[in-house]
C-alpha cells in the first residue's frame, strides 16, 4: 500500500473538523468573556477612580486573577477543551498559559521550575508583541522624520 | 441602553476575534502558539494603522480583552513615546500601558505554584 | 519473524493503575488501583517509578519469587531517558535492560524476554512497560492545566504499567511461540494528536508479515489485539485489511486496548494510549481470558509512535513501529 493510497483511507476514517460547532463554542465563549470584561470595566468606573480609559488595565490584570482561580481549580483545562479559540485568545487564556506552566514547573523548584518554564508558552507571544510593536513605531518614525505622515 | 449595546458591541467583536483565531487553529492547522502570535503581530499592526483605538472605542471590553489588545497598546506605548522622545521612545515606551497584563500573569502565576498542584484529571 | 520451540511461559502477570483508570472497562481486571496519581511521591516521576515497582513486587510476589531469583528485568516508559524505569530498576536490584520502543514496548521487553530464556539465560525474566499520564503529558504536549482543544482524534496517556514474568515452558499456561519484531514505518502523519493514523500502517506490517511467514490466516487467531490504535486507529486498520479483501469474519479477529480501555465515555475522545496501555490490558485481561480458556491463540501487536516533542517543533514526520508476539494455551 502506497502513502497516497493510504492517506485516502486514513482521510475517509477520520471524522472532520467540526468547523463550525468549534467556531459557534469559541464565539460564544469568547463573547461572554469579554462581556465579562465590560462589566468589570463598568465595575471600575462606577465604585473606584477610574475612567473608560484607565479602567482596561485594571480589568486586564483582574481577568488575569479570574484565569489564575479557574486554571488552579483544574477548570480553565475544560473551558478550553469545550471553547478552544474561545477561552484561548482573550487575555484569560494568557493567564492561563502563564499559570499552568508555572503550577507544572513547581517539582522543579522555584528557581529552574516555576521561575524558568513559566514563559514557556506565552513568552512567545510577549516576544512577538513587542518586537513588532518596536519594528512598527520605527517605521511610523522614519516615515514621520521624511514627512511622509505625521504623528 | 447605552450599556446594553456596550455588552451587545464587546461580546460580538470580542466573540469574532475568537472566531478567527478558531479558524486559524482549525483551517489554517496552526498550534494555539502560532495562533496567538499571529493575533498579538496583527494587534500591533492595526494600531500602527491607527484602526485599533476605533475598535476600542466601538467595542470596549471586546477589543481590549483579546490578546490582539496586547499588540496594540505595546506599539501605542511605543509610538506615544516616539513622539514625545523620537529614537529613544520607541524603547522606552513599549510597556508604558501594558504592564499590566504582563506584571498580573508574573504575580499570580507565582501565587498559583504556591497554592495549586497539577492534575490529571479527564473530565 | 522469531520461533520460540521451548515455549516459554508467561508465569504470572500484575497490572497497577492509576485514578483515572478505575473509569477503565478492565479495571476489574487490575491487581492494584491507586487512588494517588503520585503514589503518595512528591513528584509525578516519582509516583511513575513507585507505581513500576509495586507492579514489579506483585508479579513476584504471585510466583513466590525474590528479587534475586529474578535474572533480568526488561522495561521502559516514555519520559526522557526512561527514569521512572531506570529508578525503579535501582530499586528491584536485578540486571536490568532499559527498553524503548515507546508504547510497543510492552511486546518488544516480551520478545527479549523469550529470547534470554530461550537459550537457557534467564529462569525469570521480567518484562513490561508502564506510563504515567501527568509525567507523559507535560513532556510531550502542554502543561497539565493549559486549556487546549483536542481533535476527535486525540487520545489519553494511561497511568498503568502491566508486567510479566516469563520463565520456562509449563503447559498449564500461556506461552510465546512466535513473534515478529516490526520495522519502523511512516507514511507522513505529521499530527501528535493523531497516533492512530500515525501508527495503524505499522501495525498493518507487522501483522500482515507475521501471518505471512508463519503460513497462517487471521482466523487462525481467536483474537488480534492491536495496543493504542485507539477507536479512530482500529478503524484505519480495519480499513486497510479490508482493501485487501479481508471478510467481515476475518475482521471480527481485530481489537485494540486503547480502543476499548475507556469504554464510550467520549471525554477520552478516541481511546487510550501510552506504554501502559497495552501493557496492562494484555498482562492482565488477556493472561486471565487465556488462563480461562476462552482465548488458545492470539496475536498481541503493540504499536509504539517514535516522535519526540522536539521532533515535532522540527517538522519531523511520525515514523511508528509494532511488534507482535504469538501466545498459545494448550
Amino acid at each position: 500500500m502506497d502513502p497516497q493510497e493510504y492517506q485516502q483511507i486514513e482521510q475517509q476514517n477520520t471524522p472532520p473538523t467540526p468547523y463550525l460547532k468549534n467556531c459557534l463554542k469559541a464565539f460564544l465563549v469568547g463573547g461572554i468573556i469579554c462581556a465579562i470584561g465590560q462589566a468589570i470595566t463598568f465595575l471600575y468606573m462606577i465604585f473606584f477612580d477610574f475612567t473608560d480609559k484607565t479602567a482596561g488595565n485594571a480589568t486586564v490584570a483582574t481577568m488575569v486573577f479570574i484565569a489564575m482561580i479557574l486554571t488552579g481549580l483544574g477548570l480553565y483545562r475544560k473551558l478550553g477543551a469545550f471553547a478552544g479559540a474561545g477561552s484561548a485568545v482573550p487575555v484569560t487564556g494568557f493567564g492561563n498559559a502563564v499559570v499552568s506552566a508555572a503550577i507544572e514547573g513547581k517539582t522543579e523548584g522555584w528557581v529552574l521550575g516555576v521561575g524558568g518554564n513559566m514563559f514557556k508558552l506565552a513568552g512567545s507571544v510577549i516576544l512577538f508583541g513587542v518586537g513588532s510593536a518596536f519594528f512598527i513605531a520605527l517605521i511610523k518614525l522614519i516615515l514621520v522624520s521624511m514627512g511622509v505622515v505625521e504623528w | 441602553m447605552i450599556v446594553f449595546y456596550s455588552f451587545l458591541f464587546a461580546f460580538i467583536v470580542g466573540g469574532i476575534i475568537c472566531v478567527i483565531g478558531q479558524l486559524l487553529m482549525d483551517v489554517g492547522k496552526l498550534t494555539p502558539g502560532h495562533t496567538l502570535v499571529i493575533l498579538v503581530v496583527s494587534g500591533a499592526i492595526l494600531d500602527g494603522l491607527g484602526l485599533y483605538e476605533p475598535l476600542i472605542d466601538f467595542a470596549g471590553a471586546g477589543a481590549t480583552v483579546p490578546i490582539t489588545s496586547f499588540g496594540n497598546s505595546l506599539t501605542h506605548g511605543a509610538l506615544a513615546e516616539a513622539e514625545k522622545h523620537g529614537w529613544v521612545g520607541v524603547l522606552t515606551g513599549m510597556f508604558e500601558v501594558t504592564s499590566s497584563g504582563i506584571s498580573a500573569a508574573i504575580v499570580f502565576g507565582f501565587i498559583a505554584a504556591l497554592i495549586f498542584k497539577p492534575k490529571g484529571k479527564a473530565n | 519473524m522469531i520461533l520460540f520451540p521451548s515455549k516459554p511461559s508467561i508465569v504470572a502477570c500484575s497490572a497497577v493503575a492509576g485514578p483515572v483508570e478505575s473509569k477503565s472497562v478492565f479495571y476489574s481486571y487490575f491487581d492494584s488501583v491507586s487512588e494517588d496519581e503520585r503514589w503518595g511521591q512528591k513528584t509525578n516521576e516519582q509516583g511513575h517509578s513507585k507505581m513500576i515497582q509495586e507492579a514489579c513486587d506483585i508479579v513476584m510476589k504471585k510466583a513466590d519469587l525474590k528479587n534475586l531469583d529474578v535474572d533480568f528485568f526488561l522495561s521502559g516508559d516514555l519520559v526522557n531517558q526512561m527514569t521512572p524505569t531506570n529508578f525503579a530498576a535501582r530499586e528491584l536490584a536485578i540486571s536490568f535492560i532499559g527498553l524503548f520502543s515507546a508504547c510497543a514496548t510492552s511486546v518488544s521487553s516480551v520478545i527479549i524476554a523469550s529470547l534470554l530464556t530461550e537459550v537457557g539465560a534467564s529462569r525469570f525474566a521480567i518484562a513490561g512497560a508502564a506510563s504515567q499520564h501527568n509525567a507523559i503529558e507535560r513532556q510531550f504536549r502542554y502543561p497539565l492545566d493549559y486549556g487546549a482543544q483536542k481533535p476527535a482524534t486525540a487520545q489519553w496517556t494511561v497511568t498503568a504499567a502491566g508486567y510479566a514474568l516469563i520463565g520456562k515452558h509449563d503447559p498449564k499456561l500461556p506461552s510465546v511461540v512466535a513473534a515478529t519484531v516490526g520495522k519502523v514505518v511512516d507514511y507522513g502523519e505529521v499530527s501528535p494528536f493523531h497516533m492512530g493514523g500515525a501508527m495503524a500502517p505499522a501495525a498493518y506490517d507487522t501483522i500482515t508479515s507475521h501471518l505471512k511467514k508463519r503460513h497462517q490466516k487471521i482466523t487462525d487467531y481467536d483474537l488480534i489485539m492491536t495496543g493504542d490504535l485507539g477507536k479512530i486507529g482500529l478503524k484505519i486498520l480495519k480499513a486497510m485489511f479490508a482493501q485487501t479483501d479481508a471478510t467481515q469474519e476475518e475482521l471480527e479477529v481485530f481489537r485494540d486496548a486503547g480502543a476499548e480501555y475507556y469504554g464510550e465515555d467520549e471525554a477520552f475522545q478516541s481511546g487510550a494510549s501510552g506504554a501502559g496501555c497495552s501493557a496492562s490490558v494484555y498482562f492482565s485481561y488477556i493472561e486471565q481470558q487465556m488462563k480461562t480458556g476462552r482465548y488458545k491463540r492470539v496475536l498481541l501487536v503493540a504499536t509504539g509512535a517514535l516522535l519526540s516533542p522536539m521532533s515535532f517543533q522540527q517538522g519531523e514526520t511520525i515514523p511508528c513501529t509494532a511488534h507482535a508476539i504469538e501466545i498459545t494455551m494448550e
